[in-house]
């Protein structure tokens, strides 16, 4: 194929950019941060709109390095969804206002862009630029606030455990170059299924490149800036960080280790039943007795990933349906809780959780809404959250890692706890300020969204399932 | 019979739900009327179904299917049979019973009615559901309106009593879904039918069966609740306000019960057989034990409490004796237990509201000064403790026989409990009715007629059952001995 006519399958990453160039430039003439907002939102939705269709035979793009397969596309409108309900949520975040709006929204265009790249890449060099180029940008987001102490802190662990992990990751990418003689992944599944490579060797170097994903998508034990971040960011981006990069990186995970290195299932996936059970554990425990809202769901989020990679453990067809409807519902009510902290925040200035005391009174929809997104996270019927445990334990059961169900059941029953604590504030004690502002109409727009989305991927979830299971047509193993 | 009774009687109450959150939070009437009426159609319909109900057929009656998730064979499956006929009507009976014991609810009546009908829903469709997807999604949904009735209208330590009633609960439950994914993957096509699944049961070995048996026996049992796992009940129930008491003891407490007779031990029969013993043990244990605890008591509500697992002993029994009359006797016990206990707990209800103390050592002699209230709870008490001719007697006689012949040494020490009950419940009557008057309660009144609505209904019932039991067993008898049949158990 000529070089020219691939172009048309990046139009969404090239709409994306001029949006985003536009924006900071256009950023120096107004200070109008909700106009910027809209453009950013427009250029999201301009980009859905283009996404190109998934072809059967995916063909290497750009030399092999971008690939189009219906895998990379179902995360692609799962990354641009976040992204267009970030940009909806920041429109509504009070503490955002002001001059640098611009540069705020670029940088989410540019993050969106990233996510685009790396869930399409077929290269572990490309995967490598990509996910570094969302890294660098979420650093920035979550140090946004300058003179805030806390937000500096965070993005300065974010930095450093960031550069430690995606240097191993470097580290294990370049051996794998030395063993393979190439970093394309095609060439490197065929080569291993030829068995023309030290499985031992080759095993050893992947552990490396895990350890970059497990820092994306915050897994035990390279979950040490999670809280730290979460708490530090301003909340819009804490929901970007606690779902975009999140599942990026469990696309990445998914694409390398269960489509191009399946010979060596045996060879990591006890580690990586390790790694869920503590993540989960570890996740779980820690947040229950977290006062602040943002760190707990950053532990929350913690455990969160430790059921989506019993999924991946697990890998099986069952399995990967597990993770990508798991995705998609933490996606929704991941974002939705936050969309209710960034509500409640508005007026009351605080993310502590006593500070939601009486939420019933002051704004009974904010507390109803909060209150449903908590309680699919706990994964109480009939909400998404539920039939996406339902899923990865059904997948669990199916291959018969029966004690890997049971610590994800018992899990789920210790995060009830912390889950409940929040609804508990809200509904049972009484406010300690009587006031509530009016809330904006595009955060407004985005919890409703997300609160539709909830209730209707848990209740009807046929349509979805069979979405995804067109999406991992290439999982044969 | 072309149209859904079955989706009518379990989603009228929701919709009702739904409607009430349209509605204004200060137009209260208007919320009560709506919630009343809900849980009245919800009755109609299921008095129009015993009526409909053929008893002499076995087999699902008034079935309900239509494809939910087809990718993975999940139906929205409604069906009942005579086991569950009875259960429906209880819950049904409790929920418009309880609704208008709920008039006496002061605060935050949109919420409450909301939650109420949300419940009532779950009960039902747990009854009704023959897909096990089904089954624990409804199972599941019991618990969060529960966990806010009891945390937010309970008594003072109604925080801790109602996440300890949630976690147990959740714990139990999420171990069933292991059992019901289980289930699914060993059977060929994979189904969640519960009538498909009973086929299988044969197939599988008994080591399967057990593990299967024992990941819903914590479910079930967290519910019932079996010893060791009864120490959030004493807790919900004194901390509930009344009518979610009444429904927690009259109704929540069924649907363990309900499960072993529709899941473990149909579909796991061979594994229903190995656990006999432990159950006939276990079961006497709630009975001797529930029956000391509760004559400790010197809470009425607490006490009362501890008679529910006391009675639940009974069920246990019976089921473990796995006889055709200990199945009934099991069976007619939930049922009874759910009238009686019902109203027993509107009962303490009355007293509370009138004199803001339960301790049963600051009351005497009211029987003077309120001799209809006193009247009532002697019947109530009565029929508690297993007098002839009340319907409690019945059912707790049958368990006995049909335990009887299988395992003796456990049965005759079962009888000491009703001996011991008999014991706390006249204490109890003693303590409140009799004896000097105490001047505190000089002013105190006598039942009101709302109250007396409630509970009358439920008092027809006791006596009409104790007099006549047959008007209860004709439902049930044609389900058991085909339930039986299929077991494998004694047609004694």
């Amino acid at each position: 194929m000529n070089i020219l006519d691939t172009f048309k399958f990046i139009l969404p990453e090239t709409i994306l950019l001029l949006f985003a160039l536009g924006i900071l430039i256009y950023s120096l003439f107004t200070k109008n941060g909700n106009f910027l907002g809209a453009l950013a939102l427009a250029a999201v939705v301009l980009a859905s709109l283009c996404l190109p269709q998934a072809r059967a035979s995916h063909a290497g793009l750009f030399f092999n390095m971008l690939t189009d397969d219906a895998f990379s596309l179902f995360f692609k409108v799962v990354s641009l969804f976040v992204a267009g309900l970030i940009v909806l949520v920041s429109m509504g975040y009070k503490a955002l206002s002001g001059e640098h709006a611009g540069e705020y929204y670029f940088l989410l265009l540019v993050a969106a862009i990233a996510m685009l790249l790396a869930v399409s890449s077929n290269n572990l060099l490309m995967i490598y630029i990509a996910l570094e180029m969302l890294s660098l940008v979420s650093y920035i987001l979550v140090g946004f606030f300058k003179k805030d102490n806390l937000s500096s802190e965070g993005a300065l662990k974010y930095f450093l455990f960031g550069a430690l992990s995606t240097g191993v990751m470097l580290y294990g990418i370049s051996l794998i170059y030395g063993l393979f003689g190439t970093t394309d992944l095609t060439i490197i599944s065929q080569t291993l299924i030829a068995g023309q490579v030290n499985i031992l060797v080759a095993s050893v170097l992947l552990l490396l490149i895990l350890a970059g994903l497990c820092f994306k998508c915050g897994l035990v034990p390279f979950h040490m800036w999670v809280p730290d971040a979460y708490q530090g960011a301003p909340t819009a981006v804490t929901a970007f960080i606690s779902v975009g990069p999140k599942a990026v990186g469990f696309a990445v995970l998914l694409r390398i280790f269960t489509k191009n290195f399946f010979p060596l299932y045996a060879n990591w996936a006890d580690i990586a039943m390790l790694i869920s059970i503590f993540t989960m554990t570890i996740g779980n425990i820690i947040a229950i007795s977290q006062t602040n809202i943002k760190r707990m769901m950053g532990y929350s989020s913690i455990a969160q990933a430790g059921y989506i990679l019993i999924g991946v453990v697990v890998g099986t067809a069952s399995g990967m349906q597990g993770v990508l409807y798991y995705i998609l519902a933490y996606v929704l009510m991941n974002l939705g809780a936050f969309g209710c902290v960034v509500l409640v925040s508005n007026s009351v200035r605080s993310d502590a959780i006593e500070d939601y005391a009486g939420l019933y009174k002051k704004d009974p929809v904010s507390a109803f809404c909060l209150s449903v997104f908590l309680l699919s996270l706990a994964g109480i019927p009939p909400l998404a959250g539920f039939f996406a445990k339902f899923l990865i334990f059904a997948a669990a059961i199916e291959s018969k890692f029966i004690f890997l169900a049971i610590v994800g059941a018992v899990n789920s029953v210790i995060a009830v706890y912390y889950y409940v604590k929040v609804i508990k504030y809200m509904y049972l004690h009484e406010p300690k300020s009587k006031d509530m502002e009016k809330t904006s109409a595009p955060l407004q727009i985005a919890v409703a969204i997300t609160l539709v989305g909830v209730l209707v991927i848990g209740l009807f979830p046929h349509f979805f399932l069979s979405w995804i299971g067109s999406s991992q047509s290439f999982f044969s193993p | 019979m072309s149209y859904p009774i079955l989706t009518w009687i379990v989603f009228a109450p929701l919709a009702g739900g739904l409607f009430i959150l349209f509605v204004p939070k200060k137009s209260v009437n208007l919320i009560k009327a709506i919630a009343t009426a809900a849980t009245a159609i919800a009755l109609t319909f299921s008095i129009l179904l015993l009526l409909k109900f053929n008893y002499s057929n076995p087999a699902m009656q008034f079935v309900e299917k239509a494809s939910w998730i087809p990718s993975i064979n999940i139906w929205y499956h409604l069906g009942v049979d005579g086991i569950s006929v009875g259960l429906i009507f209880l819950t049904t009976l409790l929920s418009f019973l309880a609704c208008i014991g709920s008039f006496g609810i002061k605060t935050r009546q949109k919420e409450y009615y909301f939650l109420y009908l949300l419940l009532s829903t779950g009960m039902l469709g747990t009854f009704t559901a023959l897909d096990l997807f089904l089954f624990y999604v409804l199972w599941e949904i019991v618990l969060v309106p529960m966990y806010f009735l009891i945390a937010i209208w309970g008594g003072p330590r109604r925080e801790y009593a109602a996440i300890k009633f949630f976690i147990y609960t959740l714990a139990g439950s999420v171990f069933m879904l292991l059992g019901i994914l289980a289930l699914y993957f060993s059977s060929m096509p994979h189904t969640f039918n519960i009538l498909e699944l009973t086929k299988y049961s044969g197939a599988w070995t008994l080591g399967f069966q057990i593990i299967v048996f024992i990941a819903f026996y914590l479910g079930f049992a967290v519910k019932v609740p079996v010893f060791p796992f009864h120490t959030w009940l004493p807790d919900a129930h004194v901390e509930a306000p009344t009518p979610i008491s009444v429904l927690l003891a009259g109704v929540l407490l069924k649907m363990g019960g309900y499960g072993f007779f529709r899941i473990s031990f149909p579909i796991l029969s061979d594994a229903a057989h190995y656990f006999a013993l432990p159950f006939a043990f276990l079961g006497t244990i709630n009975i001797v034990y529930g029956a000391l605890v509760a004559m400790a008591q010197t809470d009425f509500k607490k006490m009362v409490a501890y008679s529910s697992v006391s009675h639940m002993g009974f069920v246990m029994l019976g089921l473990a004796s796995l006889t055709v009359t200990g199945f009934n006797g099991a069976l007619l016990e939930m049922i009874n237990h759910g009238v009686i206990t019902g109203g027993m707990f509107f009962l303490v209800g009355v007293l509370y509201d009138r004199a803001h103390t339960r301790d049963l050592n600051h009351f005497g002699g009211l029987g003077v000064k309120m001799p209809v209230y006193g009247g009532l709870l002697s019947v109530f008490a009565l029929a508690s403790l297993g007098l002839p001719g009340l319907s409690g007697f019945i059912s707790e006689f049958l368990s006995l026989l049909g335990a009887y012949p299988v395992f003796k040494l456990i049965t005759t020490i079962s009888v000491l409990g009703l001996v011991i009950t008999a014991g706390y419940f006249l204490y109890m009557l003693q303590r409140i009715l009799l004896g000097p008057a105490n001047e505190k309660w000089a002013g105190i009144t006598d039942i009101n007629k709302r109250e007396l609505c409630t509970l009358i209904p439920l008092m027809i019932l006791i006596i009409i059952v104790g007099v006549y039991p047959m008007s209860a067993l004709k439902y049930q008898m044609t389900a058991i001995s085909a339930l039986i049949q299929k077991i494998g158990g004694f047609a004694f």
